[in-house]
C-alpha cells in the first residue's frame, strides 16, 4: 500500500503492513493444511468435504437444540454471511467498509418487496438471487467510487452510506414503508420439510426451524463459494493488490477493477445476508439498518480474525451472544434493574472489545493459529536440533 | 431570499459545530493516525461533568474549564493505557478499540447520569436578532456568535501552536516521522499523549458548544455528530485544522440547504454525495498535504 | 442417539399433557364450571407456559438504551410498581405476577431477538405493553403464530387492531387517526379562522394524525412540515411554518420535540398558538426541560401556558384525581428511584388493565382464555382511562376517545370539551355520556371471571 503517501511515519507504515501480518497466519496455516496427506489435494474437493461435514453438523445442531437456539442460529447466520463478505473485502483486499449494513438493507428491502405481492410470490431461491444481484449492482456503483479511496477516506464515505440509506427509506416511504417498515411474509415450511423433520427427530418442523434451515443453508453455500474464491487465482490476485500494489500493477493487473470486483462480491454476500435477515426478522425497517449494524460487522471480523471465514463466523456468534450474556450477567450476578443491566451490558461489551484487541490483536482465530504455528516451529527446531 | 439567508446562516452555525468536532478528530489523526470513534462519547462524558459542575451552582465558565481539564486528563489516560498498545499495530485494531471505548463510555455515562434528556442552557441568549419587523434570523444570536467565534479561535490557536511554537514543531515532527523525531531528541511518546489530551480537550469544547446549540442533552446526544464530524474532517483532508473548519462549514451549509429545500431524511445521503464528489476530485480531501492517489 | 432421545422427550411431553388434561377435566367437574371466580389457592393449576400454580409471567420489550430511551424507559418501572402492589395484596387468584422486560434499543432486529427469548426461552404467558410501531411490528408474526397474547401494544398505530390476521394482538391507547379527527373537529368548530400549520414526525404517528385532522380542516391547513426523529435542528421547519403564516400549529411529535419546537419558535420570535397531541404534551416533562431556559437566557414564565392538548388518562399534575392519588401511593410504596411521572402513570394504567384481564380470564386460564376474556369483557372494563376500550370479538382497538384541554399557568389542564368518542375512518365523533370512574377502595380491580 505504498500509495497511501502518509508522512512516512512509522504509524502509517505500520498500519499498512498490518493487515498482511494479521492475515499471514491465516494464509500460512491453511496452506500448510493443504499439504496434509489425509485431505484431498484439490481445493474444491477439500471444500466440498468440509461443506458436507458442516451440513451434517448443522443438522445435528439444529435438531439437538431448542427453538430459541434455532432462532439465535438464524440470526448468527445472517450476520455471518455479511461478515464473510466483509472479511473478503477488508481482510483479503484491504478495503475498509463501514457501510455494509446499508448493503444488507438493499438486499432486505429487495426481498421484502418481492415477497410483498398479491398472490403467490416467486420461489424464495429466485428472490434471494435477485436480492443478491441488486445488491451486487449497488456494490459495483459504490465500489467504483471506493476503488479510488483509501483508509479513513473510504471509511468516511462508507459510513456516510450507512447513514444515508436508512434515510432513503423514510423519503420514499410510499414504496419502502417509512419508519414502520415492510412486514415480511415469512415463507411457510413446505410439506416435505415438515414430514422430513418428523421422520428425523419425531417432532413437527415448524416455522422457526424452517427459517433456521434456510439461513444455515445460505450460510453454508455462501461460505463454500467465498472459500473457493479466496483460494482461487482471483483470491491470490486480491491479496497481491492488497500487499504488493506496485508489483501487481507491473504484472499487468488493473488495481481498480480488482478492487471493484472485491466490492461486488462482498456486496453480493451482504445482499444475501439482508435477504435472510428479512425473513428471519419478518420485517425490514430503517431501525434495523442503522450505522451501528455496519460497525458491528466490522467488529465481528476483527475480533474473530481478519481474513478468515471461520473468524467471521466466530465473531458473528459473539456478536449475537455477548450482549445477551453481558445483560444476564448484569441482571443475575450484579442484581441490577433491567434498565441498568442494559447499560452495564454496553460497558462490559465495549470493554471486552478493547481487551480482545489489546490481548489478542490478531483476533481469536489469528491468535490461536499464530500460537499453533509457533509451537510447530519450535517443535521443528528442536527436532532439527536433535537430529 | 430570506429563507436562503436564514438557511445559510444556520448552515454556518451547524458547520462550525461539525468543525469543532472535526478539529478534535484531526488532532488525533495527526498524532497517531487513528480515527477516534470514541470522540463523541468522550465529549458527552465531559459535557455531563460540566453539567454536574453547573448544577452545583458554579457558572458556565467554571463548568467549561472543568470540562476542558477533564478532557485533557481523559485523553491522556486513554492514550497511555489503551491506545499505546495498539499504536503501530493493525489499523483496524485501533478502530475496533475506539469503537469499544465508544460503546463502553456511552454505557457508563448512561449508568451514571441516567438516560433521560436534560436541558443545557447556553452561556449567552440564543434568541435570534430581529432583522426587520416580523423577520428574525434564528441563527444570528449572541450564542451562535459565541459558538462560531470559539471554533475559529480554537482553530487559530491550533495553527499558531503548530506553526510558531517549539512544542508544536515537536508534535508535528512526531506525527511526521517518529524515527527521525526520535533521532532529533523529541520524546515521541509524550507528544502522542499530548496530541490525544489536546484533542480530547477540543472535543470537550465541541461537546459544550453542541450542547448549547441543541439545548437538550442525553448520553447519546453526540451520536449524529460522530458521523457528520467525521465526514467534515475527511472532506477537509483529516490532516489540517483549516481543512476541518472549511470541511465543517461546507458540510453544514450543504446539509442545511437540503434540510430547507428537500427533507430531513436526506441528510445522510446528501453528506455521502458531497463526500464522494469532493473525494473523486481530490481523493485526499480538500486540504490534504499528501499527494493525491494515482488513479 | 439424538433421534431416540428426542422421541423420548416427545413421548414424555405427550404423557404430561394427557395427565394435565385429565386433571383439568376433573377440576371442571368439581368446580361446576364456575370458572376461577371462586376457589382457593389449592385449586390453582399450571396451564399454558408461564402460568404456574403460584405465578404468572408477563413479558415486554422497551427501549432502555439509545436515543429512544428517555422517558419511555420509565414506563416499565411504573408497571413494576403496580404489579408489586397487587402482589403484596395477594396477587391475582393467589398468583404473583412476574414482570420481565428486556431492552431492544428501539431496533426491530433486536426486538425480534428479545421477544424470541421471552417467548421461547423464558416462556412468558403473555406480552404486555411492547413499545414502538416498527419494533413491535417485528414481533407481531411470532407472537400470533405462537398464540401468545400480545396485549396493550404501546403505540397508537392502527396496526394492532386486526383480529383477523393477528388474533392475539390488542392495542391500548387511542389511535393517532382518531386523535387527529378529534383535534380537527375542535379546531373547525372553535377556531374556524385559524391558519393551521402541521408539525409532524415523519412516520406513521405523523401520517395517521395528519390523515385524521385533514378530514375536518383540510382547507385551513397552510403548511405541513415534518422532522426526522434524531435531527435536533428544527430551524428550517419552524421558519417554514412562520413564513407560511401559520398562526395555529398542531404538533404530532414526541415530548423532546415539543420542547425543541417551543424553544426554536421562541428564538424566532414566532408566537402562534400551539396544539400538541397527547404523546408530545407531557407538561411535567416538557416543563422541566424548559424550566431552566425560562430562568436563564430565555425569558417568560411557563412556556407551555395556553397550549392545547388532548387527554385520555389523568395526569400527574391532577393531584385531586383519585386515580392519581392511588398511583402516587403505589409509586411511593414501591420504593423505586425517581418521581411519579406521566410515563409511570401510563405504565401503571396498563398494569391495571392487565390485572383486570387476568381476573376476567378466570382462575386457571389458558392463553386463549385471556384473549377471550378481553374480547368479551374488555369493552366494559372501568379504569383510569377516560373513555372505554373498543375491545370485542371483531375489534382489538384500545381506548376510543379523549378530551381536549388547555394547559394553565401551573401546568394543570383545563377541560375544554367532554370526552369525545370516535374511531378510524369516517366514524362520527360523539360525546361520551358515561360516568367518570373512580378506583376501587383497595386500589385493585375486581372483575368477574367470564363464562
Amino acid at each position: 500500500m505504498s500509495d497511501l503517501q502518509t508522512p512516512a511515519g512509522a504509524p502509517g507504515a505500520a498500519s499498512d503492513d498490518a493487515p498482511s501480518t494479521a492475515t499471514a497466519a491465516a494464509n500460512a496455516s491453511s496452506a500448510g493444511a493443504g499439504g496434509r496427506s489425509f485431505l484431498p489435494k484439490s481445493t474444491l474437493l477439500r471444500h466440498l468435504l468440509v461443506l458436507a461435514l458442516c451440513a451434517v453438523l448443522a443438522v445435528l445442531l439444529l435438531e439437538g437444540t431448542e427453538r430459541s437456539t434455532n432462532d439465535q442460529i438464524s440470526r448468527i447466520a445472517f450476520y455471518a454471511i455479511a461478515a464473510g463478505g466483509l472479511t473478503l473485502l477488508t481482510g483479503l483486499n484491504g478495503q475498509i467498509s463501514l457501510g455494509h449494513g446499508a448493503l444488507m438493507a438493499v438486499g432486505a428491502y429487495t426481498t421484502a418487496l418481492m415477497l410483498d405481492v398479491d398472490g403467490d410470490p416467486l420461489p424464495l431461491a429466485v428472490i434471494f438471487l435477485v436480492a443478491v444481484a441488486v445488491t451486487a449492482v449497488v456494490g459495483a456503483i459504490v465500489g467504483v467510487a471506493a476503488a479510488r479511496l483509501h483508509g479513513p477516506y473510504l471509511a468516511g464515505a462508507t459510513l456516510a452510506l450507512a447513514v444515508g440509506v436508512p434515510g432513503l427509506t423514510l423519503y420514499f416511504s410510499d414504496t419502502l414503508g417509512g419508519e414502520q417498515g415492510i412486514n415480511v411474509r415469512a415463507p411457510r415450511a413446505p410439506d416435505w420439510f415438515v414430514e422430513g423433520i418428523e421422520a428425523l427427530s419425531g417432532e413437527r418442523g415448524q416455522g422457526t426451524k424452517w427459517l433456521a434451515y434456510i439461513a444455515v443453508a445460505c450460510l453454508l453455500i455462501s461460505y463454500f463459494l467465498l472459500a473457493n474464491l479466496m483460494r482461487s487465482r482471483i483470491g491470490r490476485t486480491w491479496r497481491a493488490v492488497r500487499d504488493q500494489e506496485v508489483a501487481a500493477e507491473l504484472a499487468g493487473i488493473s488495481l481498480g477493477s480488482w478492487r471493484v470486483l472485491a466490492f461486488v462480491v462482498s456486496a453480493a454476500a451482504a445482499g444475501l445476508a439482508g435477504g435472510v435477515l428479512a425473513i428471519v426478522v419478518r420485517l425490514t425497517a430503517p431501525g434495523s439498518f442503522l450505522p451501528v449494524l455496519s460497525l458491528s460487522l466490522l467488529t465481528a471480523i476483527v475480533i474473530g480474525g481478519l481474513g478468515s471465514l471461520f473468524g467471521a463466523l466466530l465473531g458473528s456468534v459473539l456478536l449475537v451472544l455477548l450482549p445477551e450474556w453481558a445483560r444476564d450477567f448484569g441482571l443475575e450476578v450484579l442484581d441490577m434493574e433491567s434498565a441498568q443491566a442494559s447499560q452495564a451490558a454496553f460497558v462490559i461489551y465495549g470493554l471486552l472489545l478493547v481487551a480482545t484487541m489489546l490481548f489478542a490483536p490478531a483476533g481469536l482465530v489469528g491468535t490461536v493459529r499464530l500460537a499453533l504455528l509457533r509451537r510447530r516451529a519450535a517443535r521443528a527446531m528442536s527436532r532439527a536440533g536433535g537430529g | 431570499m430570506e429563507e436562503f439567508l436564514s438557511l445559510t446562516l444556520g448552515g454556518v452555525v451547524n458547520g462550525s459545530v461539525y468543525a469543532a468536532f472535526a478539529l478534535a478528530l484531526v488532532l488525533i489523526w495527526r498524532s497517531t493516525r487513528i480515527v477516534n470513534f470514541a470522540q463523541g462519547s468522550m465529549a458527552a462524558a465531559t459535557t455531563f461533568i460540566a453539567v454536574a459542575v453547573i448544577d452545583s451552582g458554579q457558572s458556565y465558565w467554571v463548568g467549561l474549564i472543568v470540562a476542558l481539564l477533564a478532557g485533557l486528563v481523559m485523553g491522556a489516560l486513554i492514550e497511555r493505557v489503551i491506545i499505546r498498545p495498539v499504536e503501530g499495530g493493525p489499523e483496524l485494531n485501533a478502530v475496533i478499540v475506539t469503537l469499544g471505548l465508544f460503546i463502553a463510555i456511552q454505557g457508563a455515562v448512561a449508568l451514571f447520569a441516567g438516560v433521560n434528556q436534560r436541558a443545557f442552557v447556553p452561556p449567552f441568549s440564543n434568541i435570534g436578532y430581529e432583522v426587520r419587523e416580523g423577520f428574525t434570523l434564528l441563527s444570528l444570536s449572541p450564542n451562535t456568535i459565541w459558538t462560531v467565534a470559539a471554533v475559529v479561535v480554537t482553530m487559530l490557536l491550533l495553527i499558531a501552536l503548530f506553526r510558531f511554537t517549539r512544542l508544536g514543531l515537536a508534535m508535528r515532527a512526531s506525527a511526521f516521522g517518529q524515527e527521525v523525531a526520535r533521532l532529533l531528541g523529541v520524546r515521541v511518546g509524550r507528544m502522542l499523549t499530548l496530541g490525544w489530551a489536546l484533542a480530547a480537550a477540543v472535543g470537550a469544547l465541541a461537546g459544550l458548544l453542541i450542547a448549547g446549540d441543541v439545548s437538550f442533552i442525553s448520553p447519546t446526544f453526540m451520536d449524529q455528530l460522530i458521523v457528520f464530524g467525521f465526514v467534515a474532517a475527511v472532506l477537509g483532508g483529516l490532516d489540517s485544522p483549516i481543512g476541518a473548519v472549511v470541511g465543517g462549514l461546507l458540510l453544514g451549509l450543504a446539509l442545511n440547504y437540503v434540510r430547507g429545500y428537500l427533507d430531513d431524511s436526506l441528510l445522510g445521503m446528501a453528506s455521502l454525495v458531497i463526500l464522494v464528489i469532493v473525494l473523486l476530485v481530490r481523493p485526499g480531501g480538500l486540504f490534504s498535504t499528501t499527494p493525491a492517489r494515482r488513479a | 442417539m439424538t433421534r431416540t432421545s428426542r422421541r423420548l422427550v416427545s413421548v414424555l411431553a405427550a404423557a404430561t399433557i394427557a395427565t394435565t388434561m385429565a386433571a383439568c377435566g376433573g377440576d371442571d367437574d368439581s368446580g361446576g364450571g364456575g370458572g376461577g371466580g371462586g376457589g382457593t389457592a389449592e385449586d390453582n393449576e399450571a396451564t399454558d407456559p408461564g402460568m404456574t400454580e403460584d405465578s404468572v409471567l408477563i413479558g415486554a420489550h422497551y427501549p432502555l438504551t439509545g436515543p429512544a430511551a428517555p422517558g419511555y424507559s420509565e414506563i416499565p418501572t411504573g408497571v413494576q410498581a403496580y404489579f408489586d402492589f397487587v402482589n403484596a395484596n395477594g396477587g391475582v387468584y393467589d398468583r404473583q405476577i412476574e414482570w420481565r422486560y428486556l431492552d431492544d434499543g428501539y431496533n426491530p432486529t433486536n426486538t425480534g431477538q428479545v421477544v424470541n427469548q421471552l417467548v421461547l426461552e423464558d416462556e412468558v404467558f403473555a406480552m404486555m405493553g411492547g413499545l414502538g410501531t416498527a419494533t413491535h411490528n417485528a414481533a407481531l408474526d411470532l407472537l400470533n403464530s405462537e398464540g401468545v397474547p400480545d396485549l396493550f401494544v404501546a403505540s397508537g398505530s392502527s396496526l394492532w387492531d386486526n383480529p383477523e390476521d393477528n388474533p392475539y394482538t390488542f392495542g391500548w391507547q387511542p389511535d393517532y387517526e382518531s386523535e387527529g379527527k378529534i383535534i380537527g373537529q375542535y379546531i373547525a368548530e372553535n377556531l374556524p379562522d385559524a391558519k393551521v400549520g402541521l408539525f409532524l414526525q415523519d412516520d406513521d404517528f405523523g401520517e395517521d394524525g395528519e390523515r385524521g385532522i385533514r378530514q375536518y380542516i383540510d382547507d385551513q391547513i397552510v403548511a405541513a412540515e415534518s422532522y426526522t426523529s434524531g435531527n435536533t435542528d428544527l430551524g428550517a421547519q419552524i421558519t417554514a411554518l412562520q413564513q407560511a403564516g401559520a398562526d395555529f400549529v398542531v404538533g404530532f411529535n414526541t415530548p423532546i420535540y415539543t420542547a425543541l419546537s417551543q424553544l426554536t419558535a421562541l428564538r424566532l420570535n414566532y408566537q402562534p398558538e400551539w396544539f400538541y397531541s397527547n404523546v408530545g404534551s407531557d407538561p411535567q416533562l416538557v416543563g422541566s426541560l424548559l424550566e431552566r431556559f425560562s430562568s436563564g437566557a430565555v425569558t417568560g414564565t411557563s412556556l407551555l401556558e395556553g397550549v392545547y392538548t388532548t387527554d385520555y388518562l389523568p395526569t400527574v399534575d391532577e393531584v385531586d384525581n383519585p386515580w392519581v392519588q392511588l398511583f402516587q401511593r403505589v409509586w411511593d410504596e414501591s420504593g423505586q428511584e425517581g418521581e411519579l411521572t406521566n410515563f409511570r402513570i401510563y405504565g401503571m394504567s396498563q398494569a391495571y388493565t392487565m390485572v383486570q384481564a387476568l381476573q376476567a380470564a378466570g382462575r386457571n386460564p389458558t392463553r386463549d382464555d385471556l384473549v377471550a376474556a378481553l374480547e368479551q369483557a374488555g369493552g366494559d372494563f372501568e379504569g383510569p382511562a377516560l373513555a372505554p376500550f373498543r375491545y370485542s370479538e371483531d375489534r382489538h382497538a384500545g381506548i376510543g376517545g379523549m378530551g381536549v384541554s388547555r394547559i394553565g399557568a401551573d401546568g394543570s389542564a383545563e377541560e375544554l370539551t367532554g370526552i369525545l368518542i370516535t374511531d378510524v375512518g369516517d366514524a362520527e365523533i360523539e360525546e361520551y355520556d358515561g360516568e367518570e370512574s373512580t378506583p376501587p377502595e383497595s386500589g385493585i380491580p375486581d372483575e368477574e371471571a367470564i363464562g
